[in-house]
């Protein structure tokens, strides 16, 4: 078995058994929730025999054995001669993670230790014995042809009689004998007897045969080859010959054996098997790229045209009548491509949450408890760019469910609860948004605990009596390890700050809800995509910003007498009884000539979840505006406070501020500014 | 003289692209469908010099797909090659019998493939 | 201005010589009137100044950014990179983008010379003047009819390490 003609496909194939494998799961979670549908079966039978069949090509020989194990059993329960048991479909899901395994190790040509699959493969084996019978043997080798090197030519006789019926499987002698005129010197004798006359004569019959003197120094093994897909259809003799005997009179022979399989199968249904319940979507493959480079390019059309429209407002009126509202019309329309284009490249959540199943099993196994995963809302669709930074915080929230939300076993029952522990994964949209929840029905959160952690940390007032509302969220600042927020002692708590820090990352907002003894609820909100933003362009000095709109609570112009110095902490303004402090952007970002009194200027106050609201004294409002996201790290490097770059329509770049980054960096700290140095060195 | 028409039929895409390159540096024009339910409806108005069919595919399956094209007065003489795994033998002999005029065994060496289209299609 | 030439090669300059395969060919700058080369095979493109956005606490070396035909391209300049004072850019200077693996990034320079080919033995190492991080910059030396190029290590320039530097800037040694 050659390898190494297709490696370049590899991708491809790795790809797909990402597609597989999910598909696998999915199925098999249906068998779990009891559902024998053959179709169901089906599907999971073809997954792994499609892994399988790929993988032989590249020489992942080690993988396919296993999936061969592991698809003789499914060919056994597809067929009916076993039953999927919960034990069998439990087998069944610790196979497929460790088949996933394989798979993933020859993607990132890493070694598996030795002996990792034997546990699971005597455990297949001694199940499929039960359907079987008989141990499944291992995967058959396809033998290398072999040719004798520089060997002698040696005569054949070929008697080649073709039964009536051979035509039906479309096989064409004339190639057969041209291919055996290629091994060789021939001679070829074709047999009249049978030929009846004109009018008996069936047109699709085969009545000629052939008796062919073959003088060649190829195998007897490729002349066989050469006639393998007849050797059924037809009488067939091939003799060898020695040198002085002519062509022999006719004597039927056997037929040269077809390839004979060891594994035993099973009879041949009379029904071919058709998976019917399975509905193709209407859809169309595109390569990612593809899709990247559409969106990119409706973003610069969006820009361009924002040039246009500047350049216009630069005529006047009556020069050119048709241009203004013709560039008002063309605006409409891209607006109306740009949401079909970002259309496109949404996906279901679903794709991130498929890998939750695993987690949990591996988990709940790991932790001794148990839990029942429910999903639901995998349909619920969001730009790839938002899906792909989901995985962390998802599975950060539900390890921390597993590991400190929910009791053990024996600890439930006596608190009156159901043994089996509940994990809620939910997502819908709303409100312009997807709201994703974890919830779990464990302990909750132990609000004493946190509360005096949270004292004792000097992170809350010794004064101050927060709502239980309040307290649940203080597991959300920095310091403040989950270990601390329950009264279970096991394990390793992972920081909800972080968490919260890669959502917020985002642009997205993550609370809890919980009660004691009952459970807790993490509720996340995160925009739709990453690619494109509603920001307010402000100007500070020669330079233009873009405040996200989803930050902005209001923008005004204060009277001096409601701006008031405070001691070591800046400028706070007064707005309707509340201190709001002020942060100058000018001075934030170093701009010279900006507008330094903010009642001569502008105060935008935003806000976000790291530290409540702030007013940014800002010289005016350019105006609203959707602008497309460009990466600034991608060449340069992240910046406190600054999250991304757009372009404006007159084609400068104009920075996109990171409201949450700004506020925990003012006073802007020396540091931030010391790691772009080091970087550039 | 034109170069002969192959149709690929298999849901696994990595199959497709490895039957599709093989047969493409050899000369081959190509199509492909991922199911026979596909391939039937490409088959209208694409004709082709020879088929190959994997056996396990969703919608119709291998041999669905080669009863259809016998039934067909339009296919009944095109060649049919399945793409078989040593445990498809049941499979592989109803594909015979349903009419199929050889097979390919998974995995296959590019040179293999090329030497068994070229023996049914010429 | 912008003057757009293609890498390896380009038409509206002087084209070297037919050189055989272990050659390297650099295009070659000037900065204060000293001469400097950078390897052709990483220039994207070469184009006039235009005005940058400024980045927040950035070092002084880097002018701000600009919009490369929708990509976001910081530009070094590179006279306050080596040590002199900055540049006052106006549009008779000139920006080369490059691009070493994937990152973009512009170099600020007074002006483009030459396209020169250089067999690796004619490059000569950097002597070591004491001052050792300014010599990282540089791959090598070269001379040319009676002028010195010092061929710049883009690696270095642009490179992610996040290496323990002294506080003062690197400096080159003037041209002796």
């Amino acid at each position: 078995m050659a390898t190494g003609h297709f490696d370049h496909l590899k991708s491809t194939y790795f790809q797909e058994c990402g597609e597989l494998l999910d598909s696998a799961y999915a199925s098999l979670t249906l068998l779990s929730e009891g559902r024998q549908d053959d179709d169901t079966v089906h599907a999971i039978f073809r997954a792994i025999h499609s892994i399988k069949g790929g993988g032989g090509a590249f020489g992942f020989d080690r993988m396919v054995a296993f999936a061969h194990v592991l698809e003789t059993l499914l060919d056994l329960l597809r067929d009916g001669r076993m039953q999927s048991t919960g034990a069998v479909v439990g087998l069944l899901l610790r196979a497929t993670d460790a088949l996933s395994d394989l798979v993933a190790a020859e993607r990132t040509a890493t070694l598996v230790a030795q002996g990792f699959e034997d546990a699971l493969l005597a455990e297949l084996g001694a199940c499929a014995l039960q359907g079987l019978g008989v141990v499944p043997p291992p995967v058959p080798r396809v033998a290398a042809s072999s040719s004798p090197p520089g060997a002698q030519a040696v005569l054949y006789t070929i008697r080649f009689m073709p039964h009536p019926g051979l035509y039906r499987n479309a096989n064409e002698p004339l190639l057969l004998l041209r291919e055996l005129k290629r091994i060789g010197d021939t001679t070829i004798r074709a047999e009249l007897a049978r030929l009846p006359s004109l009018e008996r004569m069936e047109p699709e019959d085969a009545y000629i045969g052939w008796t062919i003197a073959l003088r060649t120094t190829a195998d007897l093994s490729r002349i066989e080859e050469i006639l393998d897909f007849v050797s059924d259809d037809c009488d067939l003799s091939i003799e060898r010959v020695p040198d002085t005997v002519e062509i022999a009179a006719d004597d039927a022979a056997s037929p040269a054996a077809p390839d004979t399989l060891s594994i035993p199968v099973a009879k041949a249904d009379q029904e071919p098997r058709r998976g019917e319940g399975y509905v193709a979507p209407t859809s169309v493959r595109v390569d990612v790229q593809k899709v990247d480079r559409l969106v990119n390019l409706v973003g610069e059309l969006v820009i361009n045209q924002a040039m246009l429209v500047q350049f216009g407002a630069l005529l006047p009126p009556d020069v050119c009548p048709g241009l203004v509202g013709g560039l008002a019309t063309l605006s409409q329309h891209l607006r109306e491509l740009q949401e079909g284009v970002m259309a496109i490249r949404t996906q279901p959540v679903g794709s991130v949450f498929s890998r939750m199943p695993r987690l949990v099993r591996e988990l709940s196994t790991q932790l001794g408890k148990d839990v029942h995963l429910v999903i639901t809302g995998e349909g619920t669709e969001l730009d790839k760019t938002v899906i792909e930074q989901l995985a962390d915080p998802l599975t950060h929230l539900l390890r921390n469910a597993l590991d400190h939300g929910l009791e053990a076993p024996d600890q439930r029952i006596a608190a009156g609860k159901p043994a089996q522990g509940t994990i809620r994964l939910a997502a819908e949209h709303g409100s312009g948004r997807i709201v994703i929840e974890v919830s779990d029905d464990g302990r909750g959160i132990d609000r004493d605990r946190v509360l005096a952690k949270a004292r004792q940390r000097g992170l809350i007032d010794d004064a101050s009596t927060p709502s239980e509302e309040e307290i649940d969220n203080l597991i959300f600042l920095p310091g403040f390890s989950t270990v601390d927020v329950v009264s279970d002692i096991s394990g390793r708590g992972v920081g909800m700050d972080v968490v919260r820090s890669n959502i917020q990352a985002l642009g997205g907002r993550i609370t809890v809800h919980s009660r004691q003894g009952a459970g807790s609820r993490f509720v996340l909100s995160l925009p739709l995509t990453l690619a494109i933003l509603d920001g307010m362009i402000v100007a500070v000095g020669r330079e233009c910003y873009i405040v996200p709109l989803t930050n902005i609570i209001e923008s005004l112009r204060p009277q001096s007498r409601d701006i008031h110095p405070v001691a070591g902490c800046g400028d706070v303004v007064a707005i309707r009884g509340d201190y709001i402090p002020l942060i100058h952007l000018s001075h934030h970002f170093d701009v010279p000539g900006a507008v330094s009194d903010p009642a001569r200027g502008m105060v935008v106050v935003v806000e976000s979840e790291t530290a409540g609201q702030v007013g940014l004294v800002v010289d005016e409002l350019i105006g609203q505006q959707q602008v497309v996201v460009k990466s600034l790290e991608e060449n340069y490097g992240a910046v406190d406070g600054i999250g991304g770059a757009t372009i404006l329509g007159n084609g400068r770049v104009a920075l996109i501020l990171d409201v949450a980054g700004l506020r925990v960096t003012h006073p802007p700290r020396p540091q931030s500014t010391h790691l772009v140095q080091e970087r550039w060195r | 003289m034109m170069a002969k028409r192959v149709m690929t039929v298999d849901d696994s895409k990595t199959m497709r692209d490895m039957v599709g390159f093989t047969l493409r540096s050899a000369g081959f024009t190509v199509i492909a469908a991922e199911d026979g339910k596909q391939a039937l409806g490409l088959l209208a108005s694409n004709p082709v010099d020879v088929i190959i069919t994997d056996l396990n595919m969703p919608v119709m399956d291998g041999v669905a797909l080669i009863r259809a094209l016998r039934a067909d007065p339009k296919w009944r003489s095109v060649p049919i090659l399945m793409l078989t795994t040593e445990s498809d033998a049941g499979k592989k002999s109803e594909g015979r019998s349903a009419g199929a005029t050889g097979w390919i065994v998974k995995p296959f060496s590019p040179d293999k493939l090329i030497d068994v289209v070229n023996r049914v299609c010429g | 201005m912008n003057r757009a030439i293609s890498t390896g090669g380009g038409r509206g300059l002087p084209t070297a010589a037919a050189a055989p395969e272990d050659n390297s060919q650099f295009i070659t700058f000037t900065l204060c009137e000293q001469e400097y080369g950078v390897d052709i095979m990483a220039i994207r493109e070469i184009k006039g100044w235009t005005e940058t956005t400024s980045i927040p606490h950035a070092p002084a070396f880097i002018r701000g950014v600009i919009n490369l035909r929708g990509i976001i391209v910081p530009i070094m300049d590179l006279r306050a990179r080596f040590g002199m004072e900055l540049a006052i850019p106006t549009r008779m200077h000139v920006v080369i983008i490059i691009t070493i693996g994937t990152r973009t990034t512009g170099l600020l320079v007074d002006a483009v010379s030459d396209i020169i080919t250089v067999a690796p033995a004619s490059i000569r190492a950097v002597p070591d003047m004491g001052a050792a991080d300014g010599a990282t910059l540089l791959t090598g030396l070269v001379a040319l009819d009676d002028r010195m190029v010092s061929l710049v290590s883009l690696e270095h320039l642009i490179g992610n390490a996040i290496a323990q530097m002294p506080a003062a800037e690197t400096r080159l040694q003037p041209a002796a």
